[in-house]
């Protein structure tokens, strides 16, 4: 057992093995977060730079509390505040950083491919902590431990990803984990907000009903305002009206069904208040998990000695 | 020498050289140093086991029963996975699976005995120390071990020793447990002689330590 990688750039092409070892390592070290100390030394003397180019609060604060946890030394730049804003270029940025000698880069960026981009120019191990539309494989893995905890298995689980496919890198992660580890899934969402194509990696439907109906699992993804230019459905009310969750929605699915959202949740958009807020949430556990994947990655690229790459 | 059919194949690259210790002189072994833990301090009130994984799990419990059978009260029992303490996880090759660690009580002002199977360089002994005492402040940490080896690397030493064996650091003792292995011993490994090719159509000894045994205890010549 073991993770042979030197980067985490995506699901994608990891092998159901490594997905097993990343969450059973997760597992083993939630514990730490219970303890009176919550700090053990694994990586002293390590240092990791968090890029982020956009903006976040759960990714962002659980990778710091991971790397505190662990003892590593971090530091977090937000564009808002750095270079960025005078026009330094990604690869200029990362390169400067890297003369400070930083063991690992995690990165946050709008651009598909940024992370991929990093692995090719730098020294450090690169975790994509979202990039773009493309991969956020850190949230699929914390979904897939919050599912494995309370359904005991990933394998023959009948899970709906409900929401805007288009813009949705967390859809696209969660997609190649759960069918990877034997899961079915369903995919739901407007026909605007479907990008062409996804139909050959899963079923898709435009109701939501159908979609929930006898599900194990609900995952709801954010309607990303922020990346849509066009008009992708009339109206927010419309779009609650078509493809929102609701209780009575919930009730199409089985009876001990969980639902998931990686968050920020649009209350009232994609999940009406009454279900995130509902007996089948698992949202406030996948933060909790959140931080023992992020601790069981550094783990695994920083721990051991040096991989071959 | 060939081992007893009782024994599990060693390690690949190792044979078996000796038996340290049979099932029945192992349960002996273990009732002595509870009663030992018993009279260093009768109150037992107070007294927590907390086992090094792997072994030093089961080999706690049993000891805790042991107690429980001597002086009435059975103390609880914590297993510590001292990997996130290494000092040398910057130099293993691959990263030890994680289990996790469980103390079942506050450890503030008890008589705490960590209990692992093996005394070799102590560095496992110092990494389980440092991780206790991020767990509180204990009245007392004792140590219990059920094989001290020697080549101590750290100031270290145990309170309760099941056997003292002297060994060359190249050995390995093998402990057995029932509840891991399916058999109570403890074993003496030599490292394998390189041998001239024609070995291949050979001894069945070889065949035996060519078995994959994964989950057996194994305390190599490396540091942990």
């Amino acid at each position: 057992m073991s993770y042979p990688h030197r980067h985490l750039l995506g699901i994608e092409p990891l092998l159901p093995e490594h997905i097993t070892t990343i969450l059973d390592t997760a597992e083993g070290l939630r514990e730490v977060l219970d303890r009176p100390i919550k700090k053990v030394p694994t990586l002293r003397g390590r240092t990791v730079v968090n890029l982020f180019y956009e903006a976040s609060t759960r990714t962002r604060a659980s990778f710091e509390v991971a790397q505190k946890v662990l003892s590593a030394d971090s530091l977090t730049i937000t564009t808002a505040t750095s270079s960025v804003q005078k026009g330094e270029t990604l690869l200029d940025t990362a390169r400067n950083l890297e003369a400070m000698n930083p063991d690992m880069i995690v990165i946050r960026h709008g651009s598909s491919g940024a992370p991929h981009f990093l692995a090719r120019h730098c020294r450090s191990a690169i975790v994509n902590a979202g990039d773009g539309a493309h991969e956020h494989p850190t949230q699929a893995l914390l979904d897939a431990l919050t599912l494995r905890q309370k359904k005991g298995r990933l394998e023959g689980l009948e899970v709906a990803i409900v929401g805007d496919l288009l813009h949705s890198r967390v859809a696209r992660s969660n997609l190649w984990l759960l069918t990877k580890m034997g899961a079915r899934v369903r995919l739901c969402g407007p026909p605007t907000l479907v990008p062409p194509g996804l139909d050959h990696l899963a079923p898709v439907t435009g109701s939501i009903d159908e979609a929930v109906e006898g599900a194990d699992a609900i995952m709801m993804l954010r309607v990303q305002m922020e990346r849509m230019s066009g008009g992708f459905f009339p109206s927010l009310r419309e779009y609650h009206r078509l493809y929102g969750l609701t209780v009575e929605r919930v009730k199409r699915a089985r009876k001990d069904v969980v639902i998931l959202h990686p968050g920020p949740m649009n209350r009232g958009v994609e999940i009406a208040s009454e279900v995130a807020d509902g007996p089948w949430s698992v949202i406030l556990d996948q933060v909790t998990n959140g931080v023992a994947i992020r601790m069981a990655v550094l783990y695994l690229l920083l721990g051991g000695a040096e991989a071959a790459s | 020498m060939k081992p007893p059919s009782s024994h599990a194949a060693a390690p690949p690259g190792f044979v078996f050289a000796r038996e340290l210790m049979d099932a029945q002189r192992l349960s002996r072994t273990l009732a002595r140093m509870a009663h030992e833990i018993v009279e260093h301090d009768p109150e037992v009130g107070r007294l927590v086991l907390v086992g090094v994984r792997t072994r030093g799990v089961p080999m706690a419990r049993r000891l805790a029963r042991l107690i429980g059978e001597t002086a009435g009260a059975e103390p609880p029992v914590g297993a510590l996975d001292i990997t996130l303490y290494r000092d040398d996880l910057t130099t293993v090759a691959a990263q030890p699976v994680i289990q996790a660690t469980h103390v079942p009580c506050s450890i503030d002002n008890r008589r705490v005995v960590l209990v692992d199977d093996v005394l070799f360089t102590g560095r496992t002994v110092r990494a389980a120390l440092d991780e206790l005492v991020d767990f509180g402040r204990p009245a007392r940490i004792e140590l219990a071990v059920l094989v001290d080896r020697g080549h101590r690397e750290l100031p270290i030493r145990a309170d309760y020793v099941g056997q003292e064996v002297s060994t060359s650091r190249a050995q390995i003792v093998q402990v057995q447990l029932q509840e891991d292995d399916g058999r109570d011993c403890v074993v003496l490994l030599d490292r394998e002689r390189a041998q001239p090719p024609a070995r291949a159509a050979a001894p069945p000894a070889r065949t035996r330590a060519k078995a994959p045994r994964p989950q057996a205890a194994v305390k190599k010549g490396r540091r942990r």
